[in-house]
């Protein structure tokens, strides 16, 4: 009886709609920040390199690049500042962490799609490239194998 | 000052108003039932019983049993007095966990959990010996416990090997965090000594008393 309690009172701090993306995708996570007196949404975007933990303690980790510096947030995934996660762009990869993002340099640290990024590499030196445009090229999954 | 007496249930976590996650302490407050309450006319102090954890009858001892009817009461497992009680209540009165209310600051009181005879580094913190660099046989002991033949004797309290736990603490200053009138649940922030389903006592703090107690 008295897990039940718990496990209700931990119950009722889930998030109300559940946040619907997995690893390798690309998201825009809405956080609400607290200014002074004023609260305003803050926007983080990036590639959602892991998820961890179970129920209320589950977090999720997304990393960019930011100004050529990579930079990674871990947010709750129950948590009420967490104000929505949308997600960009549905990622195809072989693993649940991808910590291999972080050796990246240039595009390839942006792009999810394993195979995709081996072409991408060549232009690996421009480091702050529009990361908009790389992906599209990996948004078909289908069409990457024949080519 | 106020008090209730409960049952530790366990820790879980909550988000607070401002979206922060808080580690919780869970603790079942109720229902308490008001037995005797002592006056100083006729007791010579002021102070309030509470009795917790409905019983059936046949189980409490008679003169128990006699004690808890002449203050119209229930049977109960445990009994515990406070003084100078801030809340207007008389015998037969059921109170829970509204008594306090969110952002109180409470001390809990219970039992810690025994661990049996332990030795100096779980005990006293003590930090042992060498892990490597050739130490045998000489990892987790206390050292030295005197000098020579002056002072010749081993100092009062020195720290040693012994039984360690089940002993009376009291936790002094947590928050209450979120008050739950229908199940009569307190959750108080950081942890509480005792194991799960360990009876405390949840009071109001000595150093934080509640600003304007009285009226409920």
């Amino acid at each position: 009886m008295n897990q039940a309690l718990l496990d209700k009172i931990e119950s009722e701090q889930y998030r109300k709609q559940a946040v619907d993306f997995s690893v390798g995708d690309s998201v825009k996570v809405h956080t609400k920040v607290v200014e002074g007196d004023k609260e305003r949404i803050q926007v983080f975007s990036g590639v959602v390199i892991g998820r961890r933990g179970r129920g209320l303690n589950s977090t999720f980790t997304v990393r960019r690049i930011s100004y050529g510096e990579g930079v990674e947030r871990i947010f709750p995934v129950n948590s009420p500042r967490v104000e929505k996660v949308e997600v960009e762009r549905k990622g195809s990869v072989r693993r649940a962490k991808l910590t291999y993002l972080r050796k990246r340099l240039g595009k390839g640290a942006t792009l999810v799609k394993e195979k995709e990024t081996r072409q991408v590499k060549k232009g690996a030196a421009a480091p702050k490239a529009a990361p908009k445009a790389a992906p599209k090229a990996a948004a078909a999954p289908v069409a990457t194998p024949a080519a | 000052m106020l008090g209730l007496l409960g049952i530790k249930l366990g820790q879980t976590r909550v988000y607070d108003d401002k979206g922060i996650l808080r580690p919780v302490t869970v603790v079942l407050a109720g229902p308490n039932r008001v037995l005797q309450c002592k006056t100083q006319e006729s007791d010579g102090y002021n102070a309030v019983q509470l009795g917790f954890d409905d019983q059936k009858e046949q189980r409490v001892t008679k003169p128990l049993l006699g004690h808890i009817k002449k203050h119209n009461g229930v049977a109960v497992k445990k009994i515990q007095e406070f003084r100078d009680f801030t809340l207007a209540v008389k015998p037969g009165d059921v109170i829970g966990a509204t008594v306090f209310a969110k952002g109180d600051f409470v001390d809990a009181i219970g039992v810690t959990k025994g661990r049996g005879f332990e030795g100096v580094m779980k005990r006293h913190n003590f930090r042992g010996g060498d892990a490597s660099h050739g130490s045998k046989g000489w990892r987790r002991r206390p050292g030295a416990i005197g000098q020579r033949l002056f002072p010749g004797t081993v100092m009062r309290g020195m720290r040693m090997p012994g039984h360690m736990g089940q002993v009376k603490r009291t936790v002094q200053s947590l928050e209450v965090i979120q008050v739950r009138e229908a199940e009569n649940l307190l959750l108080i922030f950081g942890a509480i000594p005792g194991a799960k389903g360990d009876y405390v006592v949840i009071r109001e703090s000595k150093k934080h008393p509640k600003v304007a107690a009285t009226s409920k």
